[in-house]
């Protein structure tokens, strides 16, 4: 039991990295991956905020929304599937759930809140956390197992923007051209980073 | 040499700012730099006399890479010899019908004639090598006036050494357009880029073009197949069926007398460069301490742990250091210093997890029998974030030391 979940946590730091496999969560990672400090505490968020709602919607599309699932309630319930209910309430969930992390951060860590700006609302349409949510619909995991890949695909985005934030400090030194300046190159540097992550594809865990 | 010194002078006028051809400066400087050191004295504060310049640095690498490039030729043609005296059909090429014309029977016991055709093999790539990747070197160069430097050099003499011997050429010039103008030169440079350029190359050409750079047909110039002469590298049958596999005797392997990239299978040639690199201090010794250990402890692991289904498990540890790249990438990829971290405790732990990385992709993932370039690609990524944990281990170090 503990290989399986560890080679579901595995598989979605490495082999599936959210941001480097799939490209999800790109507007944050391009544009708020300009200091490694920043990086790390938004990496954390998104991770926080993935380890919450994965769960959480699992709970909500086993128990509200799957055909048949509403049996529970009463048995004459069983005939309604709310499954095309679903974008909405994992968004919502998701909404809710970065709102209760604003206002903590806010509370707690000032610094860290007025560094992440306008990104930490936005984390609300961050396609890695929707995604991931989805991807736990499509596989069918339950809730244990969702909310291990929770965990790892938010370690894998945060590894992934860490990484890209401590390149991009380093090019300050670099003499890149005008014209690519800024985003432009960060484009190029997450194509280079994904080759480097081209190393897991494959790998069966 | 006055003469040289004095014809280089008169035409200087021509080149510097507001001469008639002010825009190829770069490449006048380039040639002039060659052939004489550079006449610039620092004008500040700073009196650091020390000849390791740039140039010197680049130019050992080169010197350390002749007994890779010797083996190059020497083990492609003698594969190829090997497998046509084995029964296997020469491959139809100009190279050869050169070796008829030359008067070479394909003979691998003849060291002459595994010379000559495994340059005919290996000298064409470098050509094509310099040519493209020198264009766009200059092109660069000339534009945004800095200095051709020898940087590409070096990557120029890395890419063919890391190539099959049947890559066609132009594979060898996309190739290294891609590492020269996207690995290197879009950041500003040598020294300014992230990733090792002449492996950013090759990771280019063996996801877009896999048929012609990967398999077991194109590291032999003959005909292989696997019902008559099998071309498969060494690592690629040690992935199949385990240590069986391994038939060979170990100093065979070692010299590199294996089927493989062509500068990469001679752990002997590699060994020897690592060796200059280290006395010279230009290559981290660190590096190639800790890709040696990771590769030791992941391979005695994965050796302990065993799998009934993957035979590669079994495979002794000291198999990796022989197999495929290993040997290559410690001593000439992992150590760039540009791309692999700044700081000495982050150059251990980058070599370390190279090492360690190698020996899972080889073992673990089924879809590539190497991981020698995948594995430094991944920790190039990742070692400007080793640098910055380094940095901040120390900045904390040392305001708990000054707190108190």
């Amino acid at each position: 039991m503990l290989e399986h979940y560890l080679s579901i946590a595995l598989t979605a730091i490495f082999v599936e990295n959210m941001a480097l496999a799939f490209f999800l969560g790109m507007c944050s990672f391009l544009a708020v991956s300009k200091k490694v400090d920043t990086a790390i505490g938004l990496g954390m968020a998104v991770t926080f905020v993935l380890t919450i709602t994965v769960p959480m919607n699992n709970l909500i599309y086993n128990y509200l929304l799957k055909e048949g699932s509403l049996e529970w309630i009463h048995p004459s319930l069983a005939q309604y599937d709310l499954s095309f209910l679903g974008f909405l309430t994992y968004i919502g969930t998701i909404a809710a759930m970065v709102q209760i992390v604003e206002m903590t951060l806010d509370r707690y860590a000032p610094a860290l809140y007025g560094a992440l700006g306008v990104f930490l609302p936005l984390i609300a349409v961050n396609c890695a956390i929707l995604g991931a949510s989805l991807f736990m619909v499509e596989r069918d995991y339950t809730l244990g197992e969702s909310t291990v890949y929770g965990i790892g695909s938010g370690i894998g985005w945060a590894l992934a923007i860490i990484g890209l934030a401590a390149i991009r400090e380093r090019l300050r030194y670099s003499n890149i051209p005008p014209g690519l300046r800024g985003l432009g190159i960060t484009f190029i540097i997450t194509g280079l980073m994904a080759i480097g992550f081209m190393a897991f594809a494959g790998i069966q865990l | 040499m006055k003469f040289l010194r004095q014809l280089l002078d008169k035409q200087a006028p021509m080149f510097e700012k507001g001469g008639k051809l002010e825009k190829l400066y770069p490449l006048w400087e380039a040639q002039d730099t060659f052939l004489y050191t550079p006449g610039e004295v620092t004008d500040g504060p700073s009196h650091v006399r020390d000849g390791m310049d740039l140039k010197r640095v680049m130019m050992t690498v080169v010197v350390s890479l002749l007994g890779c490039i010797y083996m190059a030729m020497y083990n492609t043609g003698y594969q190829a010899n090997l497998a046509v005296s084995l029964g296997a059909p020469a491959l139809e090429t100009w190279q050869t019908a050169a070796m008829a014309k030359l008067g070479f029977a394909l003979d691998p016991t003849n060291l002459l004639a595994c010379l000559v055709h495994g340059a005919l093999y290996y000298v064409p790539v470098l050509v094509v090598c310099f040519a493209v990747g020198g264009l766009w070197e200059v092109l660069f160069a000339t534009v945004r006036n800095h200095e051709v430097n020898e940087g590409f050099f070096v990557t120029g003499m890395l890419f063919p050494l890391i190539l099959p011997p049947t890559i066609p050429l132009w594979q060898v010039a996309v190739g290294i357009s891609f590492g020269v103008v996207v690995g290197k030169e879009i950041f500003g440079g040598t020294g300014m880029n992230i990733l090792n350029p002449a492996l950013t190359a090759r990771a280019f050409l063996f996801f877009a073009y896999p048929a012609e750079i990967s398999g077991d047909k194109v590291w032999t110039a003959a005909v292989t197949r696997a019902d008559g002469v099998s071309g498969a590298t060494w690592l690629a049958r040690a992935a199949e069926t385990g240590t069986e596999a391994l038939t060979l005797d170990w100093w065979d392997a070692f010299i590199g007398l294996i089927p493989g990239s062509m500068g990469e299978t001679s752990t002997l040639a590699c060994l020897a460069g690592a060796l200059l690199l280290i006395v010279t201090r230009v290559g981290s010794w660190r590096i190639m301490a800790g890709v040696t250990l990771g590769t030791a402890a992941m391979g005695l692991l994965l050796n302990v742990i065993d799998s009934p289904t993957n035979p590669f498990f079994g495979v002794p540890f000291w198999w990796q250091f022989l197999l495929g790249g290993w040997a290559f990438g410690m001593a000439f990829m992992a150590t760039d210093p540009v791309s692999a971290p700044h700081s000495s405790r982050g150059r251990w732990v980058y070599g370390v997890m190279i090492g360690m990385l190698v020996v899972l992709i080889r073992i673990i993932n089924p879809a590539y029998p190497e991981g020698m370039m995948l594995a430094i690609l991944l920790m190039n990524v990742f070692a400007p974030t080793i640098d910055y944990f380094v940095v901040q281990s120390n900045i904390k170090r040392r305001m708990a030391r000054y707190a108190a």
